[in-house]
């Protein structure tokens, strides 16, 4: 077991390290292939261009990628100085790199916005996982009844339809017709738990709805094929009351591929639910990219998907130790 | 073993008629199990009837789809509810199960009536220990602590012979080889001590000196526990080892019963002639040709009109023997019932001339 | 890899051509290891040497238990996988390490057939297309074109011709592997490799396709190498019989003479462990029943020596220390053993002395891997 973690912790860190790499190269090379020149942004349009150049080489983007790269690896593990001219700025470990159009270093701009990000996605786990594995289980139990066929008609629409539809949708009936839920800023769980909870319902809901389909779809194929399985006939065989066959013995083999599916879910909705985010002006990480980008602000840009990437790779992980708890099997193997 | 009781009271011999008070400890009586599908009902168990008392074996033989294993699930009650019609009656001590609720049936599976199935690898869960799994089996019936019923699980791995059983109780089944496998299962079917023990195929997923290993153990239990064993397979070499009665099953109904003796010295019945001249022996000289049975099993939904048999066999087609427009009764000679509309001394002479000197 | 004996001594019957030598074949199948750099930390070795030869016209059965290499050794025999060691020569060309493309010609002659007829056939290709890819692959002449060519074949299978545009659904399992067979035999192979060809079959069909073996090669001249775990079959069908325990041939010889009067310890009991349709011998041949204890050794850690020693009731401090060759104790009957069953074990008496005596064989507790 022990081994099997050393492997998986070492996967991860070089898959990590991998992603950024590539991630640092795409955006080296996009403003080139862009033709446009990275300081240019940031001394503004009016600079001349031996202003941009000057920028340029104080940020070392006249070097070649490797040193840049190396650059930023080491700011990313032990913090560095950036000089952009009228001041020298520390941008503490692990330095994402640094906003100027903000003018402060990525990382706290990703910190400040992770709470939101959270709330949203933890919530909106917690209702899809309750209601698409539940909708699952039912349909399996009913299986070509009426309310299997309904839920499944219903699992098919939350796929198909997009968040800005049934989020704006729910937006303009709750908040702005029926007033049931305030409409305004996001605010804090500790300042406020009523008025945080009411802002993010939509973005939980809408979010989990979503996500509950395409569970509800998993569950109910993963349950009827395990329903057909030898063991579970033996489980009956042994006079085990249908309760204990479905909750414990199908359950344990349906949960098996949720836990992995969830995981990556969940590790991608960390790195910012874009959509969601921006239907329900809520000021998370998502919002902040798509910002970024609004803005060309590079290295926010940057610093997102590479925040994005690390919380994949550490679900992905957690999965894989998971599922070795989950599957004696894997642990064994 | 029951050897003073005489055949026909302990055989497979019950009368289709309706006996208000049933005197053998298993006796099922005409029982039917169909499946309704969209291409027409599945007749897998037509009318079957037979009888077994504790401490005796009774083997059920007969190829895929013959319904054999569908009449075991039947007794047990595991067939799907709401997609299965089954009639008939299965009278367990005394008791009848077809009619009673599902919640009676369900206290009385894995403790009065426990089954053993075919690939132990598939029929345990992959995620329990194999402890945990004897565990379940033995606290759904008994309510005693986890650490109670986990002695009565290591002291079972150690009855069918699994070696350090204290050790092993902890292990996944992956863990553990085919052959233990399959008596790790054996140890969950004994959890509740059962009177009725059905193996469905116990071996055939199995190494020859494992099945051997296994039929050996199986044999042993029984003359422990006094147990009555229904073994269902489709080989007849495993009924001969273990069966004390065999009753041969074709497109869901019986076609033969009796004694293994009678079944194997004097069987009657073109179809059992079948199996045995298809089967290579490695117990007698090479012969040059097997005699197979012309033809494949029918389909369960569209039978052959009269005897199901009547396509494959050789012999049908006589004067005046209507195999063709009539469903043969199981008519019950004195050692033996058979299935067919050939008259009784023509089909022994038939055997003792054409079919025993070619086997 | 050193204990084999002289190639000549495993031919069985002098005098008719051989079409297949086999010397010293292996099989190791790496174990890795390594999230990044791969290392070969081990090695499977489901086939340890194997010595065999098969004569034009005659089937030599291959039997064992599972895990003990004769499904490898037929695919190594038909090159579907290529040896990590020893020579395979067939019709007097070394075919050990042909490449695919050189191999081509070859596949005409050494065809398989596989045990399960669901798996092996194209759901979704006619049979027509199926028993024809064959020749259409290999660019065979047929005079009267591809379709008639493939509908005489279905006749020596005994299907009828009118099935040529049929899917494999549409056929029981019998009927399947007779299109199996025809496929194999589209080419005209000179060798035909058979592994468990009649497992997954019903008794009464089983039958049925057994004959036809017969039949075909009778009218064809075929060659055939028969790999089944049920010793009834393989005594009906073959002419010669090679016993292999995990990874070795332990025990070669004439039929009747292996069946007679086995000389490897671990045949003895591979035989008394047959179940005998026959209630009347029932006690007899359970008391003489030599019931094997433990489980398999694993192939990737074999036991030193004799490789059958942890379960063997002879074994003696000889058999750890040295692996037995394989050498003729009789005419044509080879066994690889220190200490080979004599005639008195296979009287009653010894039989019930053995029957004891593996029961006392104290089980190694192995974990199969």
């Amino acid at each position: 077991m022990t081994h099997y973690i050393i492997r998986r912790v070492l996967t991860s860190a070089v898959l990590m390290i991998i992603i950024s790499m590539v991630t640092f190269g795409v955006f080296f090379m996009v403003p080139k292939l862009a033709g446009t020149n990275p300081a240019e942004l940031y001394v503004g349009k009016q600079a001349t261009p031996a202003d941009v150049a000057a920028t340029a080489r104080k940020l070392g983007l006249d070097q070649p990628v490797t040193v840049q790269y190396a650059r930023f690896a080491k700011g990313l593990v032990a913090g560095r100085d950036l000089d952009d001219g009228p001041n020298r700025t520390h941008c503490a470990a692990p330095c994402f790199g640094y906003s100027f159009r903000n003018d402060r270093p990525v990382w706290p701009l990703l910190l400040d916005r992770l709470p939101v990000t959270v709330s949203l996605a933890v919530g909106a786990a917690v209702l899809w996982l309750a209601g698409g594995v539940l909708a699952g289980v039912v349909s399996a139990l009913r299986r070509g009844g009426p309310l299997d066929r309904t839920m499944m008609v219903l699992a098919l629409a939350g796929v198909s339809l997009p968040v800005y539809f049934t989020g704006l949708l729910a937006q303009l009936v709750f908040v702005h017709t029926l007033h049931w839920l305030p409409g305004g800023e996001y605010v804090n769980l500790a300042d406020d738990p009523a008025g945080w909870a009411a802002k993010l319902l939509l973005g939980w809901v809408t979010l989990a709805l979503l996500y509950a389909a395409a569970y509800a779809r998993l569950t109910r194929a993963q349950m009827l094929e395990t329903v057909g399985e030898d063991y579970i006939r033996t489980a009956r065989a042994k006079g085990l009351r249908e309760r204990t066959v479905i909750g414990k013995h199908v359950m344990r083999s349906v949960l098996t591929p949720l836990v992995t599916i969830f995981g990556l879910d969940i590790g991608g909705l960390l790195g910012g639910a874009i959509l969601t985010e921006s239907v329900f002006g809520l000021p998370g990480i998502g919002r902040l990219s798509i910002d970024a980008v609004n803005t060309k602000d590079l290295p926010v840009v940057l610093g997102v998907t590479l925040f994005g990437a690390l919380f994949i790779v550490l679900a992905n992980f957690i999965v894989d130790l998971l599922y070795a708890v989950i599957d004696p099997r894997v642990r064994l193997g | 073993m029951a050897t003073t009781n005489s055949p026909t009271t302990t055989g497979p011999l019950a009368q289709p008629g309706r006996l208000p008070q049933p005197s053998a400890f298993l006796d099922v009586r005409d029982l039917r199990v169909h499946f309704p599908t969209d291409d027409g009902v599945v007749k897998a168990v037509d009318g079957v009837s037979f009888t077994l008392e504790r401490g005796r074996t009774l083997g059920i033989v007969g190829e895929s789809g013959s319904g054999k294993s569908v009449t075991s699930l039947g007794i047990l009650g595991l067939h799907r509810r709401g997609h299965t019609r089954i009639s008939g009656e299965v009278w367990l001590d005394g008791e009848e199960l077809v009619s009673a609720p599902p919640e009676r049936v369900r206290r009385l599976r894995g403790r009065k009536m426990a089954m053993i199935f075919q690939d132990p690898l598939t029929a345990m869960h992959p995620y329990f220990t194999v402890g945990a799994q004897i565990v379940e089996a033995y606290r759904v019936h008994h309510r005693v602590s986890r650490a109670v019923a986990r002695r009565r699980a290591v002291d079972l791995l150690g009855r069918v012979g699994i070696p350090q059983p204290a050790r092993r109780v902890d292990d996944h089944p992956h863990q553990f080889s085919g052959g233990m496998r399959q008596r790790a299962m054996i140890a969950m079917a004994l959890a509740n001590d059962p009177d009725l023990l059905i193996a469905d195929e116990p071996t055939t997923a199995l190494d020859v000196t494992v099945q051997a290993q296994i039929l050996d153990l199986i044999r042993d239990l029984q003359d422990e526990y006094r147990s009555a064993v229904l073994i269902i397979t489709h080989d007849l070499g495993v009924v001969a080892e273990l069966a004390d009665d065999i009753l041969v099953m074709y497109a869901g109904r019986c076609v033969e019963e009796g004694s293994a003796q009678t079944l194997f010295r004097r069987p009657e019945h073109p179809y059992t002639w079948g199996l045995l001249g298809s089967m290579p022996r490695v117990d007698r000289a090479a012969r040059d040709r097997l005699v197979p049975i012309k033809g494949s099993p029918p389909s369960l939904i569209n039978l052959p009109t009269g005897c199901a048999f009547h396509p494959r066999c050789p012999h049908q087609g006589r004067d005046g023997i209507p195999c063709r427009t009539e469903v043969p009764d199981l008519a019950q000679g004195s050692d033996h019932g058979v299935a067919c509309h050939l008259p009784p001394t023509e089909r022994r002479r038939t055997f003792a001339e054409d079919i025993a000197p070619a086997l | 890899m050193s204990t084999h004996t002289s190639p000549d001594r495993t031919t069985a019957r002098p005098g008719t051509d051989e079409l297949l030598r086999v010397t010293g074949l292996e099989k190791h199948f790496p174990i890795t290891r390594g999230a990044f750099i791969r290392r070969t930390v081990g090695a499977v070795r489901a086939v340890d040497g194997v010595d065999l030869t098969v004569a034009t016209g005659e089937t030599l059965g291959l039997v064992g238990e599972s895990g003990c290499g004769k499904s490898t050794t037929g695919r190594l025999i038909s090159r579907l996988l290529r040896p990590t060691g020893g020579s395979i020569v067939f019709d007097g060309r070394d075919i050990t390490d042909l490449s695919v493309r050189r191999m081509r010609p070859l596949r005409r002659e050494i065809q398989m057939i596989f045990q399960d007829p669901y798996s092996s056939l194209n759901p979704r290709h006619t049979v027509g297309t199926i028993v024809g890819a064959p020749l259409r692959v290999q660019d065979i002449p047929t005079p009267h074109g591809v379709k008639r060519a493939v509908q005489e074949l279905l006749e020596l299978v005994g299907l009828s011709p009118e099935h040529y545009n049929r899917y494999p659904h549409e056929f029981s399992g019998g009927q399947r592997q007779r299109i199996g067979i025809a496929r194999a035999l589209a080419l005209r192979p000179k060798l035909i490799v058979a592994d468990e060809p009649v497992s997954a079959l019903d008794v009464s069909i089983q039958a049925q396709v057994v004959n036809l073996l017969d039949d075909l090669q009778r009218e064809l001249g075929l060659t055939y190498v028969f790999i089944a775990h049920d010793l009834s079959v393989v005594k009906h069908i073959c002419d010669r019989v090679a016993v292999m325990y995990l990874g070795k041939v332990v025990e070669v010889a004439p039929r009747d003479a292996l069946y007679a009067t086995p000389l490897h310890p671990y045949t003895l009991a591979l035989l008394s462990a047959v179940p005998v349709p026959d209630p009347d011998r029932r006690d007899r041949a359970q008391r003489e029943r030599i019931l094997l204890t433990g489980d398999v050794p694993s192939p990737v850690d074999p036991p030193s020596g004799c490789r059958f020693r942890t379960r063997c009731w002879k074994a003696r401090e000889r058999c750890e220390r040295e692996t037995p060759a394989l050498r003729e104790l009789a005419g044509g009957h080879l066994v690889a053993c220190h200490f080979p069953v004599e005639d008195a074990e296979r009287t009653p008496r010894g039989r019930i002395a053995a029957h004891l005596a593996a029961a006392d064989v104290a089980p190694a507790t192995t974990t199969p891997a």
